[in-house]
């Protein structure tokens, strides 16, 4: 499948988007590095056309560099969600800067099924959960669950290599299909007090996760 | 806020309500904004709406010249309506206002086109 732009452009551009103004802990704040959101969106434009012309989610936006990748990349109209006000104002500051009209930003608990009659309705969600290291076990795959609940499609959703067998077990029991496509190498720049190191490289996995009959 | 994202909109989350759909708008700032058309999108989408919520919100807010109450069968041929459909679904923008659910009455503020659906731990069942 073809790409409307090129992978390097798209890069370039995500590379000069605002990030967070004050990092919350709470909610395990890492931004995606710009080469990471540009070798994954590309990838999952080029390998299974899920971007252009598509209905897309992106849960736990943050900033909202999948958001914005994914409209360079063709998305129709992209949904960003996010539990936290001061980064949906970034990327509502990204948005209009870049003068991008697609894009609509929800201020809520991506966690609760009650608020959004979401069910079977994107055609793709994009996420970059928490990693649900700091006192928040296993909340990577509740995004990942209510990521599929929101689907007709597919969900691409980044997680620590450390987690593969792991997801591969859960996604069986959930009676659904996904594999990683895309192996990446997430540079963590040291955003907390707490990290020792000034910064660390932690492997990632781009998984697509999808239902059996679609 | 676009009209595409309050048509999924629900407050049922709140304690002691039961359907909370559809979320009643009061828009105090509108602005229009350009998306491009694109008609096999705006097709596929149409199906997965609550139309008559969909047209209600937009004639609550002064939005709904034009836009039929009810979907034609063969409403994929009809470019006009599609081109209107998209109109109201992606280029009317709530900026400020608020929604409110209507069995509560619990107001949701809108904000720099930000809806906040967040409640205290309390409000939630």
């Amino acid at each position: 499948m073809s790409a409307v732009i090129k992978l390097k452009t798209l890069q370039g551009h995500l590379q000069d988007l605002n990030g967070f103004t004050k990092p919350k802990v709470q909610f395990e704040q890492y931004e995606t590095p710009a080469h990471i959101a540009a070798v994954a969106l590309y990838t999952i434009q080029t390998q299974y056309g899920s971007l252009q012309d598509k209905l897309v989610l992106d849960a736990g936006c943050g900033p909202g560099i999948l958001s914005i990748g994914a409209v360079m990349m063709g998305a129709a109209s992209v949904t960003a969600i996010d539990i936290d006000r001061d980064a949906l104002e970034v990327l509502q500051e990204n948005i209009d800067d870049l003068d991008i009209n697609n894009i609509d930003t929800l201020l809520c608990d991506f966690l609760d099924e009650k608020t959004c009659r979401w069910e079977n309705y994107f055609d793709t969600v994009l996420m970059n959960p928490p990693f649900g290291t700091k006192n928040n076990t296993g909340i990577d795959m509740r995004f990942l669950q209510m990521g599929l609940r929101c689907t007709c499609n597919s969900v691409y959703s980044l997680h620590k290599s450390t987690t593969r067998s792991h997801i591969e077990k859960k996604i069986k029991e959930w009676g659904v299909k996904g594999n990683v496509i895309a192996e990446l190498r997430y540079d963590l720049p040291a955003t907390y007090k707490f990290h020792r190191k000034q910064s660390q490289d932690i492997a990632v996995d781009l998984w697509r996760v999808y239902h059996s009959d679609s | 806020m676009k009209l595409i994202t309050h048509n999924m909109l629900t407050s049922k989350c709140i304690k002691g309500v039961l359907t909370g759909f559809p979320l009643a708008i009061n828009a105090t700032d509108i602005k229009i904004k350009e998306v491009d058309f694109n008609s096999e999108f705006i097709t596929r989408v149409i199906p997965k709406l609550d139309w008559e919520v969909l047209w209600c919100a937009a004639n609550s807010i002064g939005h709904s010249d034009g836009l039929p109450k009810t979907i034609e069968p063969k409403f994929e041929e009809d470019e006009e309506f599609l081109k209107k459909a998209h109109h109201v679904l992606l280029e009317i923008e709530v900026e400020e206002g608020h929604l409110t659910c209507p069995e509560s009455g619990r107001q949701f503020p809108i904000s720099k086109g930000i809806p906040n659906m967040l409640l205290t731990e309390a409000e939630v069942q």
